[in-house]
């Protein structure tokens, strides 16, 4: 478990948790990154750019 | 093998594939672009140690010049520099397939509005302007009448990166409100699927509802010849329906996402890609 950055409620994750994954806070729909995995550390993921697609 | 996966968020795509990666016993190296730095001449630690990079970039322009540096050290990356320049433009991506002789809709390129706004009037309304790079249906116009068309280029060539001062403008497809994405490796469909939706666009990443789809020997024709067309590799060609019965192709995808195809069809898509990829780094060492 992890606290969001931003509304500071608990954000559940799944064991095989990793570096650089994507996550969303369940309460406030933030979307977060994942920084560090021992300890969990958290940070809000990046904002969506023009050129990001497929 | 050490398969190196060049990223910039760990989606649940890029999960499929590392778990893949990783239930195999390959050694994998997680490349984040954020913080990797590309030598003229030589490649840094941990790229160095990969035999194969799979480019998963979500921004078109790191994808771009990530892959042509890698290229350049000679690790193979899926999917080449080459596919990337020209999947990653749709003008290039059109050029592409009209040069390859695979039905695609009706397109022109204008630079300025005067001009653009020639090519709608001669197209008639509907039609729909594209930005030459973007994805996910963003930015994308039907245009339905004059003045709307007056007003999005007015808003583009004012607004806009210069990008978008390249005017791509297309035909509007009467689709039977879906569209097709084949999932393909080196023109092989791994798996395909159907995107619905009751609005023009139907992105998966727009909300489309998706259905399997089993591409019929004229699709995969046409998924062969699309993938030629752009020099290969593992990506998403799009198809639309048209009202003959046939097919056209109007875009390939480069940085193909699959999760959406994943939950949609019964194939193993990780693993199939995955197969493919080892088959890359074997065909590697066999040269």
């Amino acid at each position: 478990m992890a606290e969001c950055i931003e509304c500071g409620a608990t954000v559940q994750l799944h064991d095989d948790v990793e570096n650089g994954e994507i996550i969303d806070c369940g309460t406030c729909g933030s979307e977060l990154e994942i920084i560090e995995t021992e300890p969990v550390s958290l940070d809000t993921a990046p904002e969506l750019e023009e050129d990001w697609g497929e | 093998m050490t398969i190196g996966v060049l990223y910039s968020r760990i989606r649940h795509d890029e999960k499929l594939l590392l778990n893949e990666l990783r239930d195999r016993d390959h050694d994998v190296v997680k490349l984040d672009v954020r913080n990797l730095r590309f030598d003229v001449e030589t490649p840094e630690p941990p790229l160095s140690e990969c035999d194969l990079v799979v480019d998963r970039c979500l921004a078109t322009s790191r994808s771009i010049y990530a892959s042509r540096f890698i290229d350049s050290y000679g690790i193979p990356i899926v999917n080449g520099p080459e596919t990337a320049a020209v999947c990653a433009d749709k003008a290039k991506n059109s050029l592409a397939l009209a040069a390859a002789g695979v039905p695609t809709p009706r397109t022109e390129v204008a630079f300025t509005k005067e001009s653009a706004l020639e090519i709608i009037e001669s197209f008639g309304y509907p039609c729909v302007l594209k930005p030459v790079v973007g994805s996910w249906g963003r930015l994308m116009a039907k245009i339905d009448s004059r003045s709307a068309a007056e007003a999005i280029l007015e808003h583009k060539a004012t607004l806009g990166h210069y990008e978008h001062k390249v005017f791509y403008i297309q035909e509007f497809v009467a689709k039977p409100d879906r569209d097709v994405r084949v999932l393909a490796t080196d023109g092989e469909p791994i798996a395909g699927m159907v995107r619905s939706s009751d609005h023009w666009l139907t992105n998966a990443a727009k909300g489309a509802e998706t259905a399997t789809f089993e591409p019929d020997e004229r699709a995969r024709e046409l998924v062969a010849a699309a993938s030629d067309a752009v020099g290969g590799g593992l990506l998403g060609i799009d198809l639309m329906e048209t009202a003959d019965g046939d097919y056209t192709v109007h875009e390939v995808n480069h940085t193909v996402e699959f999760k959406a195809l994943a939950e949609t069809t019964d194939v193993d898509v990780p693993a199939r890609v995955v197969d493919w990829l080892e088959q890359q780094r074997t065909a590697e060492v066999v040269a």
